[in-house]
């Protein structure tokens, strides 16, 4: 395979060129042990298809979803007026991101601050390229008569509509995609959306990700798939908790494809 | 005798209408506690979703059968009101079914209508007293359901199908009168009382008048009064309904309103030229503590909510056994915005009576167990939105209070000082590179 490219905004800038769109990595895809695999995985498909993209590297910072959901406005316009600076310095007019949180926050609350981007997350971004037939998929085999389980994302599905770009991903690799009871408009959190992921739970009789994971493991699935970091958390979590980690896999939307073309 | 009537009836019509006039006032009062916000953009699109989610019902229909039972009742109360403006011109003029020598025999065919659509309210209503109280729906049994609101909730079933017993009573005797005295303006047959006139047969004339003018009086007394009684309850729905859905937001559901007056700071802060043509803005109190801090549009959100529980049946945080509850967050801001206008109006203390929203009704924890999921938004059928209270009361909590969860401000910290919700070297934030570099190397 030929050396994988990760060029950032300042080496294109430096050589006076402009990428067609700007990764956005998030903080999760850059520092989490097991959401890095899910950027590598979107990298390898970003070079296979030949895209002209960029990431900002260490000029990224946090786009301050939690510190908003928390009820920290100064934070996250702090984080939100400094992001934008360096993007509007570069120019950057096409945003993919491979998290709900980052890109419910660039495509949604940026503008206010003066941050106007296209922006898509990468699971429409893999259905576009699957629909364009840049990702054939050919190998496919190895989820021939598997069964995928989809967990929505609140901060993709109720918050932006988006409830048919994965799905549509998924029926791409021949698996059969089984429905939880509680999807789309209905699906149940998985309990990290609005900063809980950085706080411990409030008293209850269970936890958000255990009662999502049961719900799970009933559709009989051997992958539940999901397009979120802290979703990939709490389920992987959940399934971890019931010592089902063996039979079934957590895996992002990236990951599966990359898998697929093995990339 | 006839003129008695009138008079007497002009008399109730009025004290209802001066009652319900002053209601409205205070309710009116009681919304704009809240703060400004201009909702005039998008008329169009605002009219459009009032026609699908308040005038079609649409997010009833997520749950079959109760939107369907739910629709009777709707429908019932819709029409059989075209039946009210008859009752009241009659009471007035003195006269009786003022309509029917004028529509002939479609006047028969509205009446067996009315009738039936009588039958699908007392139906519904019997139906959804069971499912309240007998049926195991744990949304009707949450802890913010209470005395009252459980009595609230099945008085107006209660007072529904007495209303609809009433006019059923009066098309009976009415239907034996006809025959008997020429005041009584022939109607054609009626299907369902129809049924009750077997009963009231063997009654003598002067009775049948009596039963008949009963049920006439209690039938309309009892829908003026229970107009009354729905400005003081969960019922106003029906009415709030529309402009609730009209103003509900046209945004994402996942964007949060941005704070304009702290945008101002930020900019300075950073040493970014702020706007010069634009006005300071007013720093008032960063987020929510009471229900002045709240726009109108959510205190009007309180007054649409008829506490039917579907935000809270699936609120994630609710069905794991936290203590928020949508619905709470609801009802708790409607009583405290109606405990301030109510103490402003005998000249009380009002927002100053040492209570507020926040702690004296909606708990830390309440709001901290919040996954904002949007769950309760998606699921309310008047597009009531609990989550933008929420969030505003924890902007209270973290900006003028520093009392968020000493986890979250360490998350905080992490942001200013890393520029990640987590403790790693900012460094450090580009090393999957290399990783991916040297992995696919090897």
């Amino acid at each position: 395979m030929s050396e994988i490219k990760i060029p950032t905004m300042a080496d294109m800038a430096a050589n006076g060129t402009t990428p067609e769109i700007l990764f956005w990595v998030g903080c999760a895809g850059s520092f989490d042990d097991r959401y890095k695999n899910v950027t590598k995985a979107f990298i390898k498909i970003l070079n296979k298809v030949g895209v002209s993209f960029a990431v900002l590297g260490p000029e990224e910072t946090c786009t301050g979803d939690p510190a908003r959901r928390a009820g920290n406005e100064f934070l996250f316009q702090m984080q939100a007026i400094s992001n934008i600076q360096v993007m509007n310095g570069y120019n950057v007019k096409k945003v993919v991101t491979a998290c709900p949180h980052c890109f419910n926050t660039i495509k949604n609350e940026y503008p206010a601050l003066g941050g106007n981007y296209e922006v898509i997350h990468h699971s429409t971004f893999l259905q576009q390229l699957i629909n364009d037939g840049k990702v054939s998929l050919k190998g496919g085999g190895e989820f021939k008569g598997k069964k995928i389980t989809y967990h929505d994302s609140c901060y993709l599905g109720r918050a932006n509509n988006i409830y048919e770009a994965p799905r549509e991903v998924l029926e791409a690799l021949d698996a059969e995609l089984v429905e939880m009871k509680r999807c789309k408009t209905k699906g149940f959190c998985c309990g990290a959306g609005g900063a809980q992921m950085f706080k411990d739970a409030e008293q209850g009789k269970k936890e958000v990700n255990i009662e999502r994971t049961e719900e799970a493991l009933q559709t009989g699935a051997d992958t539940i798939a999901v397009a979120c970091p802290f979703c990939m958390t709490m389920m992987s979590d959940g399934v971890k908790n019931k010592e089902k980690e063996a039979s079934v896999k957590v895996k992002d939307l990236a990951e599966l494809i990359a898998e697929a073309e093995n990339l | 005798m006839a003129y008695l009537q009138q008079i007497l009836f002009v008399l109730t019509l009025a004290i209802a209408v001066y009652i319900l006039t002053r209601r409205i006032k205070t309710i009116k009062g009681n919304i704009q506690l809240g703060k400004d916000l201009d909702l005039s953009n998008q008329p169009s699109q605002r009219f459009r979703n009032m026609l699908l989610v308040a005038f079609g019902q649409q997010k009833m229909f997520k749950k079959v059968i109760p939107a369907f039972l739910h629709l009777l009742i709707y429908v019932g109360f819709l029409v059989i009101n075209i039946e009210v403006l008859e009752f009241i011109l009659d009471g007035i003029l003195g006269t009786h079914r003022l309509f029917a020598p004028y529509l002939g025999g479609f006047y028969n065919l509205l009446m067996n209508v009315f009738e039936c659509l009588a039958i699908g309210v007392l139906v519904s209503c019997v139906a959804f007293l069971v499912r309240r109280n007998v049926l195991p729906i744990e949304r009707f049994k949450s802890a913010e359901m209470t005395s009252w609101p459980k009595l609230d909730a099945n008085l107006i079933l209660v007072i529904e199908i007495i209303l609809m017993v009433a006019i059923l009573t009066m098309n009976a005797s009415d239907q034996i009168l006809q025959g008997r005295d020429a005041h009584y303006t022939t109607t054609g047959p009626l299907i369902f009382s129809g049924l009750l006139v077997p009963i009231f047969e063997p009654m003598s004339t002067s009775s049948l008048i009596i039963v008949e003018r009963f049920a006439w009086w209690f039938h309309i007394v009892g829908i003026l009064a229970f107009a009354v009684y729905v400005t003081y309850s969960k019922h106003l729905h029906i009415f709030m309904a529309f402009p609730n859905t009209y103003y509900s937001s046209l945004k994402p559901k996942g964007e949060m309103n941005n704070m304009d007056s702290v945008t101002n700071e930020v900019h300075i802060m950073l040493g970014i030229q702020a706007d010069q043509s634009a006005p300071p803005a007013e720093v008032g109190r960063f987020g929510a503590k009471d229900v002045n801090d709240l726009s109108w549009l959510n205190i009007m959100n309180a007054y649409a909510c008829t506490e039917c529980g579907r935000c809270t049946a699936e609120c994630p945080a609710n069905q794991t056994g936290k203590k928020l509850s949508p619905r709470k967050i609801m009802m708790d801001t409607r009583d405290r915005a109606e405990e301030v206008g109510n103490s402003l109006a005998k000249g009380g203390k009002g927002l100053e009576d040492g209570k507020s929203l926040l702690g004296d009704y909606i708990t830390q924890e309440e709001i901290n167990a919040c996954t904002s999921c949007n769950a309760c938004v998606e699921a309310c059928p008047v597009n009531i939105n609990p989550l933008e209270i929420i969030l505003e009361l924890r902007r209270y909590v973290a900006m003028e209070e520093s009392g968020s969860p000493a986890s979250w401000n360490s998350m905080f910290q992490n942001i200013e000082t890393s520029f990640a919700p987590w403790k790693f070297a900012p460094t450090d934030r580009f090393n999957w590179s290399q990783e991916l570099k040297e992995e696919s190397n090897s």
